[in-house]
């Protein structure tokens, strides 16, 4: 039980507000544990000593203004951030208690999906945009119903099930950013990480993935980085608020939100900065 | 505002429109001014001996240009199979995995070797693969040409490759691509159809070189057997047939020049009718 690692502050067992009918006072399990994890790009720190866990099949998220570093953050847990020639990362994260650093990257990205920022769909029809993970993981089942299943746990199915064989892009925004989670649901990630999911969609479409995330967590562990405190608050049962690198609160998210023990989480969310 | 002063911008705006029209009218035209007059001097010279008949001896009138027609494909396809996949790969290289000085000299040296005078890389090829053989070839023909389709191949596969958007990318590798897998599965497709137009372009553009074919491919009034012979095209006929002394000799140039452009015209069409499908990335 990661839980109890040095560092890791916030009780999780003292969760009562995890909108799910999990015994309250078990200790919940970590799918991921990230400890005295620090972050460089070149010379520059850009993350110091990050101890956290993520829950799981929960949701998680990481608020905080900008370039305080959340987004790098969470791109550490699948390490997307080694696409950045200069970075460098110290620390251990693990998942289910190995550390990911020491494993084949594309394995871990294979257990570690990632949705990003503006919908990417492939210039793919929608079926091979679902069926790439897949295919190039080599999973065993029929496409077809993987490709069903997806779609269908992205609440996309309804709307594109007459045209499969048409271009991602002939989607609207919102359904291009669902068609991406479906996407990532493919190759069933054990944790699904999304950076600032709805910051390019309209309302409604932000409406309709912020429901889907909730049904989401029964089937994957997730952790969001959002801009958005509301979204957080609705979505989240988890948030860590971060500042210049530093967490600087981890806490249940509606203990955070009522009742913030930093003074400068208070100042945050009560929009005094950021 | 004033009257005066809108009647000022009025003009001015007119003025501009009808100046950039006329630009494009004679630009056009002059494209059109040649065809025409090619269409005109060789559709008058053209028949079906043209296209199935060996050259006549001279002072005999008719005949064709049959063997050249094939020198011609057989020079761009060893030339293609050459320089294409050299060209491709090196872009790939180039756009994925270099580091900046490499891509720089790389970069500076398809550049240079894009602005060599054809008939340098002629005479380059003739001391590379003439001589060594002893003799003429389609294969020093197609090495000529292969060489100089490698930098255009080159340089636009590298540029179409980094027109693809980076999401692209993050997106495939956070599925758990490797960067291979990436480049083969997501950016290539995403990038082929720009690349094969250019590699199209660029075959279309050395399908009328002549200068580098002069003392390589040579030239053959008879049909070419295999690959290692000196072989008839279209380019070295047009030129030797446009500056002989005889009337029946020009008007095969200016077939000649007609199939020539025929052909070109066939390899646009197939780039555009490539463009035309499969799923392009659209503009952000």
């Amino acid at each position: 039980m990661s839980s109890s690692r040095p560092g890791i502050s916030v009780n999780i067992a003292s969760t009562t507000g995890a909108p799910t009918s999990r015994e309250p006072s078990a200790p919940l399990p970590m799918r991921m544990t990230i400890s005295k994890l620090n972050f460089f790009y070149g010379a520059k720190q850009i993350l110091f000593d990050i101890n956290m866990g993520i829950a799981d099949k929960r949701v998680t998220a990481l608020i905080g203004p900008s370039g305080c570093g959340k987004s790098t953050l969470l791109r550490t847990l699948n390490r997307m951030h080694e696409t950045v020639n200069s970075s460098r990362l110290e620390g251990e994260i693990l998942l289910d208690n190995q550390n990911i650093l020491a494993q084949d990257v594309t394995a871990v990205r294979s257990r570690v999906g990632m949705v990003f920022q503006r919908p990417n769909p492939f210039p793919k029809s929608i079926f091979d945009n679902i069926a790439y993970g897949p295919r190039i993981n080599g999973m065993k089942g029929a496409l077809s119903e993987i490709v069903e299943k997806s779609l269908r746990h992205a609440a996309l199915w309804e709307e594109v099930k007459d045209q499969l064989h048409k271009s991602a892009y002939e989607l609207s925004g919102g359904q291009q950013q669902r068609l991406c989670i479906a996407r990532a649901l493919a190759v069933e990630p054990e944790v699904l990480l999304l950076d600032e999911p709805c910051s390019a969609l309209d309302p409604i479409s932000t409406a309709k993935i912020e429901e889907l995330l909730v049904e989401l967590k029964n089937l994957t562990t997730i952790a969001i980085v959002t801009h958005n405190m509301q979204q957080a608050a609705r979505v989240s049962d988890f948030t860590a608020f971060l500042l210049t690198g530093q967490i600087i609160e981890f806490s249940p998210t509606p203990h955070l939100f009522t009742t913030p023990s930093d003074p400068r989480t208070e100042a945050y969310i009560t929009g005094r900065f950021g | 505002m004033t009257d005066a002063r809108l009647q000022w911008r009025k003009f001015v705006s007119n003025f501009m429109l009808t100046m950039t029209g006329l630009c494009a009218l004679v630009s056009v035209s002059a494209l059109f001014f040649i065809l025409g007059y090619l269409l005109f001097n060789g559709g008058t010279s053209i028949n079906w001996a043209f296209f199935t008949q060996l050259p006549k001896p001279v002072g005999e009138t008719g005949g064709g240009m049959a063997n050249a027609i094939v020198g011609s494909g057989k020079l761009l396809l060893a030339a293609s199979a050459f320089g294409v996949p050299i060209g491709f790969l090196g872009g790939i290289y180039l756009a994925e995995f270099s580091g900046g000085f490499v891509a720089s000299i790389v970069r500076y040296a398809a550049d240079l070797l894009n602005g060599v005078p054809s008939i340098v890389i002629g005479i380059f090829a003739y001391s590379v693969v003439v001589l060594p053989f002893k003799h003429f070839s389609t294969l020093a023909g197609a090495f000529a040409l292969g060489l100089m389709m490698i930098p255009i191949t080159l340089r636009s596969t590298e540029e179409f490759l980094k027109a693809v958007p980076s999401n692209l990318r993050e997106g495939a590798m956070a599925l758990g691509a490797s960067k291979s897998k990436t480049i083969s599965t997501v950016i290539v497709p995403a990038a082929y159809r720009g690349i094969l137009t250019a590699i199209l372009l660029a075959l279309a553009r050395v399908a009328g070189e002549t200068a580098p074919l002069l003392f390589t491919a040579f030239g053959n009034r008879f049909w070419t057997n295999g690959w290692t012979t000196p072989t008839a095209s279209l380019p070295v006929m047009i030129f030797t047939y446009a500056v002989s002394p005889y009337d029946d000799w020009h008007r095969q140039a200016w077939a000649a020049g007609l199939v020539l452009l025929g052909l070109i015209l066939i390899i646009n069409i197939l780039a555009r009718t490539i463009l035309s499908r499969g799923i392009a990335v659209p503009r952000s």
